[in-house]
């Protein structure tokens, strides 16, 4: 299948008149911003990161990408609606909703519970399905799930197939680059596999999880007016927060640590090109 | 004592690919560390390839589920799939690879089961009679080991963490499940995949070498300007002749995403790193790559690494690298390609 004209299709796609709105659920966590240095230690309820309450969070990457595919879906597909539904620490998601609530407008459905990668993901998203199923006026048959396909904490890649399946939908897709919705109700995905492959499928429609990886939108631009706007309810919505007890429910770390690994490094300097090129090539030739 | 199932979907050929042979190694390990049984469980639309392929494996029981249905790597039918013969098997322990049809479907199938789910593992071990295992959490920058008492446990093996399983073919008849598949099972139907054309396919998972790229390719040279066709042609080449697969920084795909000039090829699938891919590849090499931890962790999986950069101090590769080559990658990396088409 030619990438290039499919490709454009998915572009064209997005041009369409939609009959048939989408309720887009997107479900994103916070995570520590990525240059910050993690130190695991051990806390009352298991392993933590050092100082985790301390340092400087971000909205997960790709829940990011996700937020900014369904925003954009949202606009397209008159009287469509999105929420973003978040669990982490109250104090932890105003903060990094101070940033989020300037890019794209959206209704926060905040949970007050732990962000941490060592925290379960099943009662994790069984807290976020609960969550969920208590929006006021969520209809499940025009929901469409949106999230990362892995987080930036836990990176495994089940929480949102576990909300998934708590709510009954049948439709998963994960890895996803881009959405086409028809104007039946029905979308086409195109979703990476292995070998930078892509995977096109055509969905009958809502409900249906979309993982996000990357997508094909960039970071929208702080906008302060849709931030004025959206933190008029982000503030109502972080007082209404549930909290969500996370227990260890058998699982057990035996040990948690960063790499140790430090290679010697052998530093060649002031050698002609030559002779590095000639280096570099006999390394590649050895088995 | 633990009953363990290994279990896989085949290719469209109904072979088992290099991944599942190695979380199969993963199995057979664990059964022969625990002391428990062992069955294979195969779904696709075909399997008597796969299931004679692995027929000395030591497997008690073979179950498949098979038909035109269960061909395409979709949820709905994958995980009606995994679910009818995780049932099937009464496993304790259930082991896959972690492709992506696996990892589509697998914590979904967890969750059907009443059990538990691990992705991305990278070890399996016995411990005081007990499985443990071994994975990265946020994004390869800390390793946890643990252990659940929550049964059955579904382990997704991260590929190229255990040799692929070796053994003669034989010939066996598994055991067959039946998984009625109704309407509700095929709202979504798989049209195909977008493949690269072969001269702008850079990613090549099965390479010996992994070649990266960073952001100092686009970047001011010594004579104050930008080289970026050159450098297009030098890692186009280098990656024709070397047959390596093409990795890209954080930074220099993000470039790429912004519309600059830059490399026309990169793009997201080729981003390495904390939020791209941790591919394994027997050797590494990289170039003009800047930064510490976390960037680095895009090559925490290669094994012998070496790096081309004007920093001797470069974080991405003092201590991280075996080999650091102070020198100006174009030049280099245009010698070496002289070098390799002479040959």
């Amino acid at each position: 299948m030619p990438g290039t004209a499919l490709t454009r299709n998915f572009r064209e796609g997005h041009k369409l008149k939609m009959s048939t709105p989408f309720q887009v659920v997107v479900c994103a966590s916070v995570v520590p911003d990525p240059l910050q240095t993690l130190e695991p230690v051990t806390g009352p309820t298991g392993p933590a990161l050092k100082n985790e309450m301390m340092l400087p969070a971000i909205l997960d990457p790709w829940a990011a990408h996700a937020l900014y595919e369904g925003a954009n879906l949202v606009k397209k597909v008159a009287g469509s609606a999105l929420w973003l539904v978040s669990m982490a620490p109250k104090a932890k998601l105003q903060q990094v909703m101070m940033t989020v609530a300037q890019k794209v407008p959206l209704q926060l459905v905040a949970v007050d519970g732990p962000s941490s990668g060592f925290a379960d993901a099943q009662q994790t998203a069984t807290a976020l399905a609960t969550a969920i199923r208590n929006i006021p006026g969520i209809d499940l048959s025009k929901l469409l799930l949106f999230g990362g396909w892995e987080s930036a904490s836990r990176s495994a890649g089940v929480t949102l197939q576990l909300v998934g399946e708590e709510l009954g939908i049948v439709d998963q897709f994960q890895g996803v680059d881009a959405i086409a919705p028809n104007d039946d109700g029905s979308f086409e995905v195109l979703e990476r596999v292995e070998g930078a492959r892509h995977q096109v499928s055509r969905c009958a429609g809502a409900p249906a999880v979309l993982g996000w990886a990357t997508g094909n939108l960039g970071e929208p631009r702080n906008d302060p007016q849709v931030g004025m706007a959206n933190m008029r309810a982000i503030m109502p919505a972080l007082q209404r927060a549930v909290a969500a007890k996370i227990t260890a429910d058998g699982l057990q770390y035996a040990n948690v640590a960063t790499p140790k690994q430090q290679r010697e490094t052998r530093i060649v300097k002031d050698t002609p090109a030559d002779q590095i090129a000639s280096e570099i090539v006999q390394w590649i030739k050895q088995e | 004592m633990d009953n363990i199932l290994f279990l896989a979907h085949t290719e469209a050929d109904g072979t088992l690919n290099k991944t599942a042979l190695e979380a199969l190694s993963s199995a057979v390990d664990l059964k022969q560390a625990l002391g428990g049984t062992l069955d294979v469980a195969l779904y696709g639309a075909q399997f008597q390839p796969a299931a004679n392929s692995i027929a000395a494996c030591g497997a008690t029981r073979f179950l498949a589920v098979c038909g035109e249905s269960f061909a395409a790597a979709r949820f709905a039918t994958d995980a009606a799939a995994s679910e009818a013969l995780v049932r099937a098997s009464g496993a304790t322990i259930v082991i896959g690879a972690m492709t992506s049809r696996s990892a589509r479907v697998m914590a979904a199938v967890a969750h059907r089961v009443s059990g538990c789910v691990d992705t991305h593992v990278t070890d399996v071990t016995a411990v005081s009679g007990a499985p443990a295992v071994t994975r990265w959490f946020y994004r390869q920058r800390i390793e946890g080991s643990l252990t659940r008492t929550q049964r059955p446990w579904i382990l997704l093996l991260d590929p190229g963490s255990r040799p692929a399983w070796k053994g003669e073919p034989g010939s066996v008849t598994p055991q067959l499940i039946d998984v009625p598949v109704g309407d509700s099972l095929l709202r979504t139907s798989v049209k195909g995949l977008v493949t690269p054309p072969a001269d702008q396919q850079t990613i090549r998972p099965d390479a010996d070498l992994l070649f990266v790229a960073g952001a100092g390719w686009t970047k001011k040279q010594k004579d104050g300007q930008t080289h970026v066709p050159e450098a297009e042609t030098i890692i186009v080449d280098f990656l024709r002749s070397s047959k390596a697969s093409l990795g890209g920084s954080k930074s220099l795909v993000d470039i790429s995403g912004e519309n600059q000039s830059t490399l026309h090829f990169m793009t997201h699938l080729n981003q390495v790193g904390q939020t791209g891919s941790s591919p394994r590849h027997p050797k590494g090499l990289a170039a003009c790559c800047h930064g510490e931890e976390p960037h680095t962790v895009g090559w925490r999986f290669i094994g012998e690494r070496r790096a081309i950069n004007l920093d001797p101090n470069c974080g991405w590769a003092r201590g991280k690298a075996d080999v650091l080559y102070v020198a100006d990658a174009f030049e280099v990396m245009s010698k070496v390609n002289a070098l390799l088409s002479a040959k």
